[in-house]
């Protein structure tokens, strides 16, 4: 099995922990002037999200993981599963709600997006940075207030409810950060 | 290709004018600057501290002898005091293999003085003053290796178990690879992982009296429990310098290398050469002294309020 010791280890690298899939987030090697080198990792486990932290030796090894990012496409969801296609295989994969993750309130049929294929097996889902959906709810603001202070509750075609300014209107097209879950500008269809 | 120095040259100039300035500090004492070589036959023992190796030819000849880049000047500066050169400073290059982070570059400028005569709290209160001149600090905070491990992590660091250690680190939500089989590399653990970024933030920290495991080349007293005269400085997160109330006897000394080949033995590690040049000054007599190294680029680096070495050096190991 393919290895990287901890002098190889970068941040995004793909590795198995406990045997589970995580992703290297940050290496600190730590050596105290007359004491013994050790490396501080930061990963995220890819199965449960959670990030930890591990001390290695340096020089330990830490196996690699069969894990590729592919951009896809989302088709539909039928009500318990949600289906997709990659963009240059067209192969099909199914997640359950679950492994949708955060995901979930930002896609809609046809959306682009990223799925992460551990052993051939759909992991999770990334939404791209940015996404425009249409507000499907929200209260009438008052008119002439362009300020951005204040501002409502908007609910979005996908069921995610983020703030927006007052002067935004139901029906309309937003843009929407997905890292942070926040109102970007409005938008054209 | 980046051929382009790391540091700004505005960097460079406040660099150049520190340098002077910790210059005048010593000349300000009467300490006389000398240079030793940084290409030495020897290098040194500790399992942790790892000599880069350089190869020598003679012009015309076909032998080839391996020698080191030094680590620090230490082993050079005792053969001049054991000379009877009087009190010491040296600020040149040293060299230690595979250390690169953001606060290690595998070449760095060291500082290095030794004061026949004093003990390592004199020494203390010395660099204490250089660091109070050089990073315009308040007077350093002093506590024991005991008191701190006490403190922090209610643990005697003098008597604790492998078992102690583990269970305290579990506590603190540290989490190793592999068991750790080294009391001192559980305390290692500890410190850095937990102490040091709680200490040192507002003033330097000077720590001092170390089990006597971690001894190096300090004295030990003879005391309930042993501890070594040896103290280490810290501030901001960044270790800075190590001193220590040199040890004297050329026979314990001998012991100790030994000690430590047989460890790297055990460890697989490279067999090295004990310094018998070292050895031999001691036996002649090394005058009553306390001695400390000083990593300069990080003390630039705290000087100028930089997180790492790149931005006070004019090339970092990766475009040297």
């Amino acid at each position: 099995m393919a290895v990287y010791t901890t002098n190889e280890i970068r941040g995004g690298m793909k590795v198995m922990i406990d045997n589970d899939p995580c992703v290297i987030l940050e290496n600190e090697m730590v050596k105290p002037g007359k004491g013994q080198a050790f490396n501080r990792i930061k990963y995220r486990n890819l199965k449960t999200g959670r990030v930890v932290e591990r001390t290695y030796k340096s020089g330990d090894s830490i196996p690699t993981a069969d894990v590729v990012d592919v951009e896809a496409q989302f088709l539909y969801n039928d009500g318990t599963d949600s289906h997709f296609m990659t963009n240059e295989t067209f192969e099909q994969y199914v997640i359950g709600d679950a492994g949708l993750g955060e995901a979930k309130q930002w896609l809609k049929e046809q959306s682009e997006c990223v799925l992460t294929l551990f052993n051939g097996v759909p992991l999770a889902v990334l939404a791209p940075n940015f996404v425009t959906l249409k507000i499907v709810e929200t209260d009438p603001g008052v008119r002439g207030d362009t300020s951005g202070g204040g501002g409502k509750p908007a609910k979005l075609e996908t069921g995610a409810v983020v703030r927006v300014p007052l002067f935004v209107q139901e029906g309309e097209i937003i843009k929407v950060d997905t890292r942070t879950g926040t109102y970007v500008s409005r938008a054209k269809e | 290709m980046m051929w382009q120095p790391t540091a700004n040259w505005d960097a460079l100039k406040q660099r150049a004018v520190l340098i002077a300035k910790i210059r005048h500090f010593f000349a300000e004492r009467n300490i006389v600057e000398v240079e030793t070589p940084v290409l030495s036959h020897a290098t040194v023992t500790d399992p942790f501290v790892v000599g880069i190796p350089a190869i020598f030819k003679a012009m015309g000849g076909s032998d080839e002898k391996i020698m080191y880049l030094q680590t620090s000047p230490e082993y050079a500066m005792k053969r001049l005091l054991a000379h009877g050169s009087g009190p010491i400073y040296q600020m040149s290059k040293a060299f230690r293999q595979g250390e690169i982070s953001k606060i290690h570059n595998p070449e760095f400028t060291m500082l290095e003085w030794y004061r026949p005569g004093f003990d390592h709290h004199m020494l203390m209160d010395e660099m204490d003053l250089l660091l109070q001149c050089i990073l315009q600090t308040k007077p350093a905070e002093r506590m024991t290796y005991e008191n701190i491990f006490r403190d922090y992590l209610n643990l005697d660091p003098h008597h604790a178990t492998i078992k102690d250690l583990k269970r305290c680190a579990h506590e603190k939500d540290i989490h190793l690879n592999e068991e750790l089989t080294s009391r001192d590399a559980w305390l290692d653990v500890l410190w850095t992982h937990y102490i040091e970024p709680r200490v040192a933030i507002e003033r330097p920290l000077f720590l001092y009296d170390f089990p006597a495991s971690q001894a190096s080349l300090a004295k030990v007293r003879a005391e309930d429990p042993p501890v070594a005269s040896r103290f280490e400085v810290y501030f901001k997160g960044v270790e800075l310098a190590n001193g220590f109330h040199e040890l004297q006897n050329s026979i314990e000394q001998a012991e100790r290398f030994a000690k430590d080949l047989a460890y790297r033995q055990q460890h697989h590690l490279p067999a090295i050469q004990m310094d018998q040049r070292l050895l031999a000054a001691l036996n002649q007599g090394l005058p009553d002294c306390a001695g400390v190294a000083l990593g300069v680029d990080r003390l630039i680096m705290l000087a100028l309020d930089s997180k790492q070495i790149s931005d006070v050096v004019s090339f970092t190991f990766a475009n040297a």
